[in-house]
């Protein structure tokens, strides 16, 4: 009945949770029963007369004050969960979560970012300090039992210490709109070695990139929040964006009418200033990925669009593989 | 004309008069201009049925794309994200503002309420018909922006989204702007009404219950609805104007729009839920055949959770941002809401205990009310527990619970109170078999559509999602499938109705023995309602044999 739990915080959660659970079973069964038998056992005889009891001031006493008493404890009860979930350990490591339609970029302690996909170290509380591009979001963590709206304009927190090693998942849990439900992203709990190893490289994989760039190009369409809009098989996804299949080399017609060789530079521009140029039949709603992508990031992704396959008409040459610096410089400096 | 009430149905005991409220008059003209508050609550009862219809229609679409996660059906996508936000959207806003709010009161106790109080009619006879007509404006221009452009906001209208989507977001806020004054209008006539038109002998507490319920409703009608129609107001400013109220980017605040939202929308669940528990205190101690247990506990009761509801509303915005003291004390005062609730229900069973109970249709709707109210009930004191909330808001759990009491409580009461009025209403009896069918179809379907939302809500599904994780697939199959047994009971529930308009009226004046004064007419009441101004002689729920003197 709830999902598995991945902090000592769901723990807690779970344990009200399961105390209400059966304190309502036994009210529901009472209840139930009452009604039930007295429509049988007081079932309607003709000429039956029914004692006049207008009132027992007792039992309305008792009835009221006792589920008062009742509603108390059950107050503090959870009010003492809820002083641990907003108030953060000192030491906790801050990320920092931004959220638009409808991707999550989380910013680590120095600096480099990811997209859709969230690594924390395990057995360490981690504060989030959220704020929100466009419309309302929610940062909901099934697995820790933690939620909390992410507000355009200002910050929110919320934090948690995750105990379970491996994948849990980060959904958006206020309505924002037609990609509401695809904004998700994956949160995966290291050691702390790896997590070391993923700050460092903005990626586990990312050595992959220099034997196979396709293919590690292809992880970064599924983790920077490229899959939630372009298909990769010729259709067109829910949230409306052109799919990547054969599209390398092709003369693309515009919303304006012109037309646009797509080649890397045309798809550097488009993720870094997706506004410039729309595709006619596609609506400006892609979010520029200024920042957020790392050079061999985005020669990743250009090399999977090619292998995707390209205009029969021949396209331009495939772009130079960038010759990689020994540790990725972080998107952004330090703050 | 009798004045006394006798525990006794009235069957043959006085001829029908040939003219009534139904027939007094003929043609559409005289429908459309009359101030009869009888015909203006049938009117009203067509319109909410025909909102019923058209939410429900939206609510089994929105079940059937959620059928399978691929949302295909007999080979094709059955709607996109866009289409699907759309329809949960005109769901929610036409089952909320078009068809739940003015539901029990605008039909039924318009109907109703004149009758029970022994009065010719409401207090303000004309405001009325405008009421009516506000409520067809409105309806009329939810239906246009659906039709010319659409709306995806959610029925909460939030911004700033709601400020930036694309769609006809304005003309459906001021939709809702109008139906706001519809139901100010009804309010304001209610409680003049109560308060000036009650028969000679009846103090206070000697009104029915029902009528203490609609006016508890009245009362918050009047004082929260104008704060949604300030808000929708700005809302509007900001949306064509540019005026930064609620989108942070011109300078406003989103959380502020939450405050105002929910100052009147929680009240509001109340304008929904109040008229339903009315009814239910109706039901029970006539078909009981046994004086209503703790009268004044109950009359006290509507208005306690009438005042409480204004105090309570940030316990929808434990997440959203509002300041954390702010949170602990709505917390607490939210479970003040579960005392007046309880103390119902048990008045309610203790009602039952040792009365003789015949299960009609409409005691079969009250005991399912009692059931379906119970667990959405206790299902509230999870999400007013803080830390527990933390998990549960936002998911299935929350829709799952509002459902339980919105429909599980308020819906069932009012189909029960349909059955229970419609031979007052039409002259004519319905076909009690398929009612009792219908009925516990409707309890079946509904906890299938439902329970299985609690259960997936608990395991951490969001609320409002088109795409879903496959873990979830069984239990949105089933949720699927309840809401097609639930839509069976209803379309036979409209089968049987409908089909008893077409034989000869045939309802006795007092089918069911009920003791209030609404019985002491004719079934269809005459146009004035009684040849004499009725005089209480005897508090409502008196089952006693031998009549005795006031109290």
């Amino acid at each position: 009945m709830l999902p598995p739990q991945g902090s000592a915080f769901a723990g807690e959660v779970d344990n009200v949770y399961m105390g209400l659970f059966w304190l309502s079973v036994v009210l529901f069964l009472g209840i139930a029963f009452a009604a039930i038998y007295f429509a049988w056992r007081f079932r309607y005889k003709p000429g039956r007369v029914t004692p006049h009891q207008t009132h027992n001031t007792t039992l309305e006493i008792a009835w009221s004050v006792g589920p008062l008493i009742l509603c108390v404890g059950i107050f503090f009860w959870g009010l003492n969960g809820w002083m641990k979930y907003v108030v953060a350990p000192g030491e906790a490591m801050e990320v920092q979560v931004t959220a638009k339609q409808w991707l999550w970029t989380f910013e680590y302690p120095d600096g480099s970012r990811t997209v859709n996909e969230l690594h924390v170290p395990v057995n360490k509380a981690v504060r989030f300090i959220m704020t929100s591009e466009d419309v309302l979001h929610d940062f909901f963590v099934p697995d820790m039992r933690v939620k909390h709206d992410i507000v355009p304009g200002r910050y929110t927190e919320v934090w948690f210490t995750p105990t379970v090693l491996g994948l849990h998942h980060v959904t958006c849990a206020e309505y924002c709109g037609k990609g509401h439900s695809d904004m998700t992203a994956k949160l995966v709990v290291d050691t702390p070695e790896d997590f070391q190893k993923f700050v460092e490289t903005g990626g586990t994989e990312w050595e992959d990139y220099k034997t196979n760039p396709a293919a590690w190009g292809k992880l970064q369409w599924e983790r920077k929040g490229c899959s939630t809009c372009h298909s990769i098989d010729g259709s067109r996804t829910a949230n409306g964006g052109p799919s990547w299949k054969g599209i390398w080399g092709k003369m693309e017609k515009l919303n304006n009418g012109q037309t646009v060789l797509v080649d890397p530079d045309y798809v550097l521009e488009s993720m870094m200033q997706p506004q410039a140029k729309i595709v006619a039949g596609f609506e400006p709603i892609m979010p520029t990925f200024q920042g957020l992508l790392r050079p061999h990031e985005i020669q990743g992704i250009m090399a999977f669009i090619k292998s995707l396959g390209n205009d029969p008409n021949g396209g331009p040459p495939a772009p130079t593989v960038l010759s990689l610096p020994p540790k990725p410089a972080p998107a952004t400096e330090q703050k | 004309m009798a004045n006394t009430i006798a525990s006794h149905s009235h069957i043959g005991d006085r001829p029908r008069p040939a003219v009534n409220y139904l027939n007094a008059q003929k043609g559409l003209w005289s429908w459309m201009t009359t101030v009869d508050h009888k015909r203006i609550g049938v009117m009203y009862l067509v319109g909410v049925l025909s909102a019923f219809f058209i939410g429900g229609m939206f609510a089994l679409m929105v079940r059937l794309s959620l059928l399978t996660p691929s949302h295909m059906l007999f080979g094709r996508v059955l709607m996109t994200a866009e289409t699907y936000n759309r329809v949960f959207t005109l769901h929610g806003a036409i089952m909320v503002f078009l068809f739940i709010i003015p539901s029990v009161p605008a039909a039924l106790g318009n109907f109703v309420l004149p009758l029970m109080l022994g009065a010719k009619d409401v207090a303000f006879p004309r405001l009325n018909l405008a009421s009516f007509y506000l409520w067809c404006t409105g309806a009329a221009m939810a239906i246009a922006s659906m039709i010319i452009g659409a709306v995806d906001t959610g029925w909460t209208f939030y911004t700033p989204y709601s400020t930036t989507t694309q769609g006809t977001v304005g003309l459906m806020v001021m939709a809702v702007f109008i139906l706001g004054f519809s139901s100010i209008f009804t309010g304001i006539n209610f409680v003049a009404t109560v308060h000036k038109l009650r028969a000679p002998g009846m103090g206070w507490f000697d009104m029915p219950l029902f009528v203490w319920g609609i006016y508890s409703t009245a009362i918050i009608q009047v004082l929260a609805t104008p704060v949604l129609g300030i808000t929708l107001v700005l809302l509007l400013l900001e949306r064509v104007f540019n005026i930064g109220i609620f989108d942070p980017k011109i300078g406003g605040d989103p959380v502020l729009f939450q405050h105002f939202f929910w100052f009147y929308s929680h009240p509001a669940v109340y304008i929904m839920i109040l008229p339903g528990m009315a009814i239910i205190s109706e039901l029970i101690p006539t078909f009981s055949r046994k004086t209503m247990f703790g009268y004044r506990a109950v009359a006290y009761s509507s208005v306690s959770l009438a005042l409480v509801s204004f105090i309570v509303w940030g316990h929808h915005m434990f997440v959203a941002g509002q300041s954390q003291l702010a949170t602990v004390i709505f917390s607490a005062l939210t479970f003040l809401v579960a005392i007046p609730s309880g103390v119902k229900m048990f008045n309610w069973l203790g009602t039952m205990y040792k009365g003789n109970i015949s299960l009609e249709t409409p005691m079969l709707y009250a005991i399912s009310f009692l059931l379906l109210f119970a667990i959405g009930g206790l299902t509230g004191i999870f999400l007013g527990t803080l830390s527990v909330d933390v998990h549960l808001t936002d998911t299935y759990f929350v829709v799952a619970h509002f459902h339980y009491v919105m429909m599980g409580g308020t819906v069932i009461a009012f189909v029960g109170g349909i059955h229970y009025w419609w031979p007052k209403m039409t002259g004519r009896m319905y076909n009690e078999f398929w009612g009792r069918i219908a009925c516990v179809l409707v309890f079946i379907g509904f906890n299938v559509t439902f329970f299985t939302q609690f259960i997936m809500g608990s395991l951490g599904m969001p609320r409002r999602y088109y795409n879903y994780l496959p873990q979830y697939a069984p239990y949105h199959m089933v949720s699927t499938i309840g809401s097609w047994i639930l839509a069976t009971g209803f379309f036979i529930t409209a089968a049987y109705l409908l089909a008893s308009l077409r034989k000869p009226m045939d309802a006795p004046d007092n089918p069911w023995g009920g003791t209030t004064l609404e019985w002491q007419t004719s079934s269809p009441p005459i146009e004035h309602n009684f040849e004499d101004q009725p005089v209480l002689q005897r508090a409502p729920y008196d089952y006693r044999p031998e009549p005795v003197g006031h109290k």
